[in-house]
């Protein structure tokens, strides 16, 4: 303790390589989850937290084995339920910093009800949901991500059914945090990364992934270098929406809806909207803006720092709880109400 | 005999009364044998209680499907079931009368609300057009008939209130109540008291707390004053082991035992839960009892309850999940997660009809096999049963204490009787209960070492049990086998197949902590009826009653179903002939046939309620003279 009676913890510094595992990665060559993989262990060897007090939460899938690769605290556990078994360990402990990393399948599909209710219930963790619109590890089924007409394995004919939109989906159920990153984009998923484990309330992360095998290629209007700059927009707070390779283009809103301008002519930039991450009416228009007829939006599309989190009113509770003058005195619990004594 | 007040002739004390109120669902018939239930044990007598109500909130009225029940046996012996045959009924309407007539004795007390035996109620329930049962010579020879006009008289003791009519005419089951007190000699205060405190303060009602006071008095007053009922009847006090007492019932006695439990492991008690009848007391209770460092989570579906308590059991907490059947069934993928993570997990599961959806207030043992096999590879759990109301609080600690000490999952098999039904529980001396101890490594093991979460600890093969903020221990559990060491994810033919035999010692393991099989009457002989979970006070009753008339007849009831106790081998060589009564086709009886190859013979009656004494008794004396 110091002289104005703080203590100063010290924490280690770590290099992203203290995050690796000694665990082969057994990805297919070139898969999109290696670059998010790389994101992480970067992103946590710059935060402020120790290594022991974060938990990798996955279900079923490709991406789901990713806790298996971070020499971090994690459970790999089945389809679908990742953040049912993340709910209960931050719950239990709520110092732990909790990530879930898997697929769409996985949480859009047999999952889709637990994502719907941890967003809803706004616990404190973070979700990267690494979408490639396809189940891969069962080698090339229609996902729930995927589009309408797609020709899989299972959809030989085209899918029929209409595609969830992730981030669409976690705004409509209660999500605090909704942002948006592409697997290669290391600079955007970077900031995004650490502003969701920032975020007090359940963040949801889609990364645009790039399953090399059975859907290559779909994003790469999104990751390519000589595309990306007039396909995809990165929102910054308070700026205006500019876009394009020369900067030269924007996004204004008319009516109820946002149109594309050419800057320089008629339109200059004060004409664009500019992006108030605080605004949820604005963040439902943006998520749902799709290549090719607008830009698609990178960052953070949405955040409400001001929702208290599941776990801060559970522990509230909890602790006036545990303040009353009863609190764990076991022989009044179960005496209950009502005693009467039987004399020998 | 001696005269009593106005005529009535207090007969010579009864050994036991079984009684039975019913009515519509509606009608307070819950809260009337309840009241009834606390008064008998306050008084002093041993009970058991059977509350019987369908599964629908209020069936349209007067219906017979709609008829909601509370039988309790109140008794100067020590009993161990609601009873057989009914005594004495309580009938508020014409439905209940029909449902439940036949179960009385013949020459027994029936009590009904005659204002309510009208018509359109009669023809309601499905008595022929023209019919009532009150105007049957053949009834009235059978049963001692007393015809009350309850609704009437009630609303004339409630003239002066102020309340509605509907609110008044709600009165009625207290007004019952109060004849009921007055014909068994019961006390009115601890009803008052309850009435005073529950509508008065607690729902700050005052009038409606007068009201049922009054209608409770009336009651009474009307046994007392009317010349209807030719004598009145007492029940002595039991001569119980001395002690403090309460009034338990299954699912808050298996709740105290799980937080009992937690707190003896000195840590928080998680209980992840779905609402599912007739398991959602526990999660109720529970949710009470957060100042004893509980935390509950109402999940979003059975697989989330199960799911967060893996999670919170991976974080340190003791963690719980409560269900019935078709929830378990639900559970079993993430049964089978616990099972090969290695983590402590308690999972309850209150029985009921099934299958599917089945019969959901009615009990059932038919769960033990699902219980046994219900998930997929080869993933044994250990798995206890709860035999009566205040048992689940031994078992539900029981429970901690297995899944802590071998690092796995304990399924405690209750069911619907248990856990509905209440009895005068001794409170056991918290201090007398041995504490739980846990001890969560906190480095690697010789410096240097890698954590290696699966090296065992060789007397009860229980992986170590790292804690998440550990310095130095981090590692990572999944669904995929692991290396025996390193929990590494493992497809090696050879360690595989050692795996699966670890799994299954571990929970083997655990017969090295369960007591030995006790044996009630001779400890070898003729015949042997054993028994698991909520039929004991059944088997128990008929087995002594059936040593009473002198034949040899011994009663084992087990509490352990995966591992068995060790001598449960030796207990079944030493008898001639073993018979298993089950409320299932015969569940128990393929596990002991499996194992110990005696062929052991069944009595299986699947009806949604269990086995009467008498009838017991006798079908093993069928058996036995064959």
């Amino acid at each position: 303790m110091n002289s104005n009676g703080t203590t100063t913890i010290e924490l280690p510094t770590y290099k992203a390589s203290d995050f690796a595992s000694d665990q082969d990665v057994r990805w297919c060559p070139g898969c999109g989850d290696y670059a998010v993989l790389t994101g992480i262990r970067k992103a946590l060897a710059k935060m402020p937290n120790k290594k022991e007090d974060y938990v990798f939460v996955s279900g079923i899938g490709c991406a789901a084995r990713f806790p298996y690769y971070m020499e971090t605290y994690g459970l790999h556990s089945i389809h679908g339920r990742s953040l049912a078994v993340a709910t209960g360990v931050k719950m239990a402990n709520p110092d732990l910093q909790v990530c879930i990393v898997s697929g769409d399948g996985d949480l859009l599909s047999i999952g889709g009800n637990h994502t719907l209710h941890a967003l809803r219930r706004n616990i404190d963790l973070t979700i990267v949901l690494l979408n490639n619109e396809i189940y891969g590890l069962t080698k090339g089924q229609a996902s729930p991500t995927s589009e309408v007409g797609k020709v899989t394995k299972s959809t030989p004919l085209g899918s029929v059914d209409q595609p969830i939109n992730p981030l669409a989906f976690a705004l409509a159920s209660g999500a605090t945090f909704v942002a948006r990153s592409v697997d290669v984009d290391l600079k955007n998923f970077d900031v995004v990364y650490k502003r969701a484990m920032e975020h007090k309330g359940a963040a949801l992360i889609e990364v645009y992934q790039d399953c090399n095998i059975f859907n290559h290629a779909i994003w790469f209007y999104a990751s390519q270098k000589d595309t990306k700059a007039d396909t995809t927009i990165v929102l910054e707070h308070g700026k205006p929406m500019v876009f394009g390779k020369d900067k030269d283009k924007g996004l204004r809103m008319i009516g109820s809806g946002f149109e594309v301008v050419e800057l320089g002519g008629t339109y200059t930039e004060d004409d664009l909207w500019v992006h108030d991450e605080t605004d949820r009416r604005v963040a439902f228009m943006l998520c749902q803006l799709e290549h090719p007829d607008f830009p698609e939006p990178l960052g953070v599309l949405y955040a409400d720092t001001a929702k208290a989190s599941h776990g801060m009113r559970i522990h509230q509770q909890l602790e006036s709880e545990l303040a009353r003058p009863d609190a764990g005195d076991l022989q009044a619990m179960i005496n209950g109400r009502s005693t009467w004594e039987i004399h020998g | 005999m001696s005269p009593k007040t106005n005529g009535a002739v207090a007969e010579a004390p009864l050994e036991s009364v079984v009684i039975r109120f019913c009515g519509d669902s509606g009608d307070g018939m819950q809260l009337a044998g309840d009241q009834f239930t606390n008064t008998s044990a306050l008084f002093g007598n041993d009970v058991a209680t059977f509350p019987d109500f369908p599964a629908e909130i209020r069936a349209p009225r007067g219906t017979t499907y709609g008829v909601s029940a509370f039988q309790l046996q109140f008794s100067s012996n020590d009993i161990f079931t609601p009873g057989d045959t009914i005594n004495a009924m309580v009938a508020m309407n014409p439905a209940g009368f029909k449902v439940n007539i036949d179960s009385v004795e013949d020459g027994g007390i029936v009590i009904v609300n005659s204002d309510e035996f009208d018509k359109g109620s009669l023809e309601k329930c499905g008595y022929e057009a023209g019919y009532n049962p009150l105007e049957d010579d053949a009834v009235s020879r059978k049963y001692k008939v007393f015809k009350v006009p309850m609704s009437r008289l009630t609303r004339e003791s409630l003239a002066e209130s102020s309340m509605g009519a509907k609110d008044i005419d709600r009165c009625r089951n207290m007004f019952a109540l109060g004849i009921s007190y007055w014909l068994y000699e019961r006390p009115l205060e601890a009803t008052i008291e309850h009435i005073n405190t529950y509508y008065g303060v607690k729902k700050k009602r005052p009038e409606v707390a007068e009201a049922n006071v009054k209608a409770l008095k009336a009651g009474y007053f009307f046994g007392e004053t009317a010349e209807l009922f030719p004598s009145r009847y007492t029940v002595a006090p039991a001569k119980l082991e001395p002690g403090t007492y309460r009034r338990i019932s299954g699912n808050e006695a298996t709740a105290m035992g799980l937080v009992t439990a937690a707190s003896k492991a000195g840590k928080k008690l998680f209980y992840g839960s779905y609402p599912i009848t007739p398991a959602s007391d526990i999660l109720h209770t529970l949710a009470h009892l957060e100042h004893m460092n509980v935390l509950t989570f109402q999940a979003e579906d059975e697989i989330a309850a199960i799911c967060s308590a893996i999670g919170a059991a991976f974080a340190g907490d003791i963690a719980a999940t409560g269900t019935s059947g078709p929830g378990l069934a639900l559970k079993s993928e993430a049964l089978g997660l616990a099972v090969i993570y290695e983590l402590p997990l308690v999972v309850v599961d209150v029985q009921r009809a099934g299958p599917s959806t089945g019969m959901p207030t009615k009990t059932e043992q038919a769960d033990l096999l699902q219980a046994m096999f219900g998930r997929h590879g080869e993933c044994p759990c250990i798995i206890l049963a709860a035999s009566s109301p205040a048992d689940c609080y031994e078992r539900a600690i029981e429970a901690v204490r297995l899944a802590v000490r071998h690092m796995c999952p304990v399924i405690l098999l209750t069911d619907g009787s248990v856990a509905n039904g209440a009895e005068p529980w001794k409170l056991p001396n918290i201090a007398d209960i041995p504490a739980i101890k846990i001890e969560h490594p906190v480095h690697a093991g010789m410096a240097g070492e890698k954590f290696e979460p699966y090296v065992r600890e060789p007397k009860t093969l229980a992986r170590p049990w790292a804690l998440p903020g550990t310095k130095g221990l981090e590692h990572r559990l999944g669904g995929l086998e692991k290396q025996m060491r390193t929990g590494a994810v493992s497809y090696d033919p050879d360690n595989h197949h050692e795996m699966i035999q670890l799994r299954a010692n571990k929970v083997e393991k655990a017969a090295d902590t369960i007591p030995p099989l006790t044996v009630r009457g001779n400890s070898s002989g003729d015949t042997l009826v054993l028994g698991w979970g909520g039929t004991y006070g059944t088997i128990t009753s008929a087995g002594d009653k059936l040593r009473a008339m002198g034949r040899d007849v011994s009663t084992a009831h087990l509490h352990h179903l995966n591992p068995f106790p060790s001598n449960l081998g030796e207990v079944l060589g030493s008898f001639k002939r073993v018979i298993i009564p089950e409320i299932n086709s015969g569940q128990l009886r393929m596990l002991i046939r499996a194992k110990y190859l005696v062929d052991v013979i069944g009595f299986n009656d699947v009806n949604g309620r269990g086995f009467f004494i008498d009838d017991l008794a006798e079908r093993i004396v069928a058996v036995m003279d064959h």
